[in-house]
This record gives C-alpha cells, sequence and structure tokens, in this order.
C-alpha cells in the first residue's frame, strides 16, 4: 500500500467480548478506501466477530468492545447505529431477500426506512442499484415478483442491490458465495472487483482462493489475534509470518 | 464482462509479444550490422539489450502473480507456463543478437569483408523460423509452430557445413584464423537462436493441442505402448 492511500475504516487495539469470551484480542488493521480487503482464517479465529464490529453489529448478538474503530477518522461510537449501518451495508453468507416482497420493494425497503427519497425517485434508484448488482438484465421485465423467485446468486445480487440502494460508502460482506454454486459465486466475484470503483469493501472469506482472486489487501486472523495484513500479492508470494504461510499452504487449519 | 483474469492474461500475452518484437529487431539489425560492417548499428544493439531483460523480469514476475492468486488451470495453465518458457527462450534470443553484434564490431576491426553466403542463409532461416514461431503463438496455431519444428535440421546441416568450410580455410591459411573463428562464432549463435526458435514452437504446440514434442517425446511413448 502506497503511504498516500487514503485510510477509510481504521481499528485500533480492538478487543471484543461476549460475556466473558474474550473473542477478538488487540487487533490493529487500516481499511483503505476503494479497495477489497479480504478476511482469511480458521473457523473460530474472529473474523465474522471483527467484520460485524465495524458496522456495531456485534452489539445485536450481545457483543461489546474495547479500543476503537473509526469511519473516516470519526470514532463509530460517536455515529448513530442507524446512519452507521446504512454508510456500512452489509451482505450475508445466505442470501435473505425478504420473503413477503417483490424484488422491487425489496432494493427501494432501504429507502423507506431511512426517509429517503419518494415513490416518484424510487424506479430510478432500484434500477440504479440493479445495474451496480449486475442483475437488472435478469430481472427487469419482472420486478413485481418475489425476491424468493430468483436464483440463489440471482438473490444475493438482489441483496447487493438492496444495500447498494441507500448510498453505502463500505459493503462488508460476510461470505458472500459460500453457498453458491461455482458460476454464480463467480458472477459476485466478478461484482465484487467492479464495485470497488465505487466503494470499500471488506469480505470474510474461508476460500483463500477466492481471497487471492478478489482482493488487493489481505489480513490473517488466528484465535482471535491479527497475525499480518500486507497487500494480496505479498501475502500469497513471500507471507512475512511463518503461520500465514502455514496456514495459506494448507499446512494448518 | 470480461473475467478479470481474462484482461490480466491478455497483458501477459500482449508484453510477450512486445517482447518478442523487439528480440526480431534486434536479430535483424545485428545481421545488418553484420552485413554492412556498421559499427553504430552493432553498438547500439549491444546497448539497448537492457529493454529485453528488464521485460524477461516484469514477465517472469507477472507470471508468479498469475500462478500465485489465480489458480488456472487446463489452456490458461499451460499458456501461462509456455509464458515463462517463451520469456526465458527469447532474453536468450536477445543474448545471441548481441553476440552477433559483437562479432559484427570484430570483423569489421579485422577487415574481414562479407560474411559467406551460407552465414547470410542462416540468417535469413533463423529469422523466418522466429517469426512464424512468434506468430504461432499470436494466433495460437500448431500449425505455424510445426512449420519452425521442421526447419531446424536444415539449419543444423548449414552449420556444420560452414564449421567445415571455414575449418578448411583456417588449416590451409593461418591469416583467415581470426576473421574464421569470429564467422563460426556467428554460425554458432545463429543456430542457437534456431533451436531458442524452435522451443517457442514446441511451447504454441503445447498450449493449443496440449502435446508435448520437445525432445520427441510422443515417438518416446509411442514407443512404449
Amino acid at each position: 500500500m502506497t503511504p498516500a492511500e487514503h485510510i477509510k475504516i481504521e481499528a485500533k487495539e480492538v478487543n471484543t467480548f461476549f460475556g466473558k469470551n474474550h473473542v477478538l484480542k488487540d487487533v490493529s488493521l487500516s481499511i483503505p478506501e476503494h479497495r477489497v480487503t479480504a478476511i482469511i482464517g480458521p473457523s473460530g479465529c474472529g473474523k465474522s466477530t471483527f467484520l460485524r464490529s465495524i458496522n456495531r453489529m456485534h452489539e445485536i448478538a450481545g457483543g461489546t468492545m474495547e479500543g476503537s474503530i473509526t469511519l473516516d477518522h470519526i470514532d463509530i461510537f460517536d455515529i448513530d447505529p442507524v446512519t452507521l449501518r446504512r454508510r456500512v451495508g452489509m451482505v450475508f453468507q445466505k442470501p435473505n431477500p425478504f420473503p413477503t416482497m417483490s424484488i422491487f420493494e425489496n432494493v427501494c425497503i432501504g429507502l423507506k426506512l431511512n426517509g429517503i427519497g419518494n415513490r416518484k425517485t424510487y424506479g430510478e434508484v432500484v434500477e440504479q442499484s440493479l445495474r451496480r448488482a449486475a442483475l437488472w438484465d435478469e430481472v427487469k421485465d419482472s420486478l413485481s415478483k418475489s425476491g424468493m423467485s430468483l436464483s440463489g446468486g440471482q438473490q444475493q445480487r438482489l441483496c447487493i442491490a438492496r444495500a447498494l440502494a441507500v448510498d453505502p460508502e463500505v459493503l462488508l460482506m460476510d461470505e458472500p458465495a459460500s453457498a453458491l454454486d461455482p458460476i454464480a459465486t463467480s458472477k459476485i466475484e466478478e461484482l465484487i472487483y467492479e464495485l470497488k470503483q465505487q466503494y470499500t469493501i471488506v469480505i470474510v472469506t474461508h476460500n483463500m482462493q477466492q481471497a487471492a482472486r478478489i482482493s488487493d489487501t489481505t489480513a490473517f486472523f488466528y484465535l482471535g489475534e491479527l497475525i499480518e495484513f500486507d497487500e494480496t500479492k505479498a501475502m500469497f508470494t513471500t507471507p512475512k509470518r511463518k503461520q500465514t504461510e502455514d496456514y495459506i499452504t494448507g499446512r494448518f487449519g | 464482462m470480461q473475467r478479470h483474469f481474462e484482461q490480466e492474461l491478455e497483458s501477459l500475452k500482449t508484453t510477450l509479444i512486445k517482447m518478442g518484437s523487439i528480440a526480431e529487431e534486434a536479430l535483424q539489425a545485428s545481421l545488418r550490422a553484420l552485413a554492412e560492417g556498421d559499427k553504430r548499428l552493432a553498438e547500439h544493439i549491444i546497448a539497448t539489450d537492457d529493454r529485453i531483460n528488464t521485460l524477461e523480469i516484469e514477465i517472469d514476475n507477472a507470471i508468479v502473480d498469475l500462478l500465485a492468486l489465480q489458480q488456472p488451470v487446463a489452456i490458461d495453465l499451460r499458456l501461462i507456463l509456455a509464458a515463462q518458457k517463451i520469456n526465458n527462450d527469447l532474453e536468450r534470443i536477445g543474448d545471441h543478437a548481441v553476440n552477433i553484434a559483437e562479432s559484427a564490431l570484430q570483423m569489421r576491426d579485422l577487415r574481414c569483408g562479407t560474411p559467406l553466403p551460407d552465414i547470410s542463409a542462416m540468417g535469413s532461416i533463423a529469422q523466418t523460423m522466429l517469426r512464424e514461431a512468434l506468430d504461432g503463438f499470436i494466433h495460437n496455431d500448431p500449425k505455424l509452430g510445426n512449420t519452425v519444428l521442421m526447419a531446424d535440421d536444415q539449419i543444423d546441416a548449414m552449420n556444420r557445413k560452414v564449421i567445415q568450410e571455414i575449418v578448411g580455410r583456417m588449416k590451409s591459411d593461418q591469416k583467415t584464423i581470426d576473421c574464421g573463428l569470429e564467422m563460426i562464432r556467428v554460425s554458432r549463435n545463429l543456430e542457437r537462436v534456431a533451436d531458442l526458435a524452435t522451443n517457442i514452437a514446441e511451447e504454441v504446440i503445447f498450449i493449443a493441442q496440449a502435446r508435448v514434442v520437445k525432445h520427441h517425446a510422443e515417438d518416446q511413448n509411442a514407443g512404449e505402448t
């Protein structure tokens, strides 16, 4: 990373707890803007907990945090949680379009809940969001159909469109393709590659090859600690820590 | 939406083709410097060999990244593995062009006169072989690869003939030894260029058809079954 790169999210000595369970330990990490940062590590290493700490979603599961995370140099605890979660959108592992809503309604629900725009502008935003999510051509003639009528890969892109509709700055993705077939996965990966031009993306993945393919920077977590963070090229060709090398070569984990 | 991996493969191919073009130009220029006794041209070829060396390192690094980050398989893997070998072969061709240019300078200083007609003929054949091997790579055409393979024996025979003739002259007239040694050097460098063009042709066939034809591998496999 060049020193001149803008840091979008800065985590400093973050410690996250669920009751007495100390999940994240002194994690410090700088996430650059308009890049894809992948978080890898074995199961239970704290990757999803770290991701959810960024937009305070860990609180919903009863988690507490010490240390600081800033978004554009503003502490996330100084930002209204609803506003924070609009600016920092989330896409989950299992596609979760709202089952009682149409494709159109799924995309614009965020606008309605945030009081953004009106009926006249929803159509334009829906089209724009579905185009950005590379789904518009496939659904433009069936926007009134249920979101559940789509395939798994399409549902996930619908969820991405839903997140994009409220104009976020950051997209957090928690294993967004792990429930999808290879073709759908490939489409999601290409979409992520395109989206980073406009958004900052942080993706948790247990698939190291996926991290290598699509990310610019990679963070390796183990037992709640950040072991190594570097440009993805460097991480997968000349990792600095032996633990990292052992993990990415499949020697443990 | 073209996969960004495909864009990176295209970029690799484009850089390799550019390197091929520079190597071809260097070879052509070195043979002209030899034929015309052109000192400036010979010195220019020697001075600009760095361009090829720099590209070799750039391509090597790109290949490491592609292998580490993209997990290529099938034709993509064959292309990348072949590109690594072609990269190395083109850098060596650049070195041989430099060697020929150095001989051109020596022969000019020694006033050796024009090279043997056979040397010029070998030069033409080597250039054609390199051109066709590179065209085969550009167009993914194994037929061009096969054409190049068939020409290698001819240039080997010409090299042996040239060396025999020059050695004969050197034995009968000691004053021809210095020039003779330089001409043998040129002949050997051209024979090596032809070998390297053959290597590239073999990689072209490997990319297109997944066949390994070097070292007569196919004949050996047929003999074993």
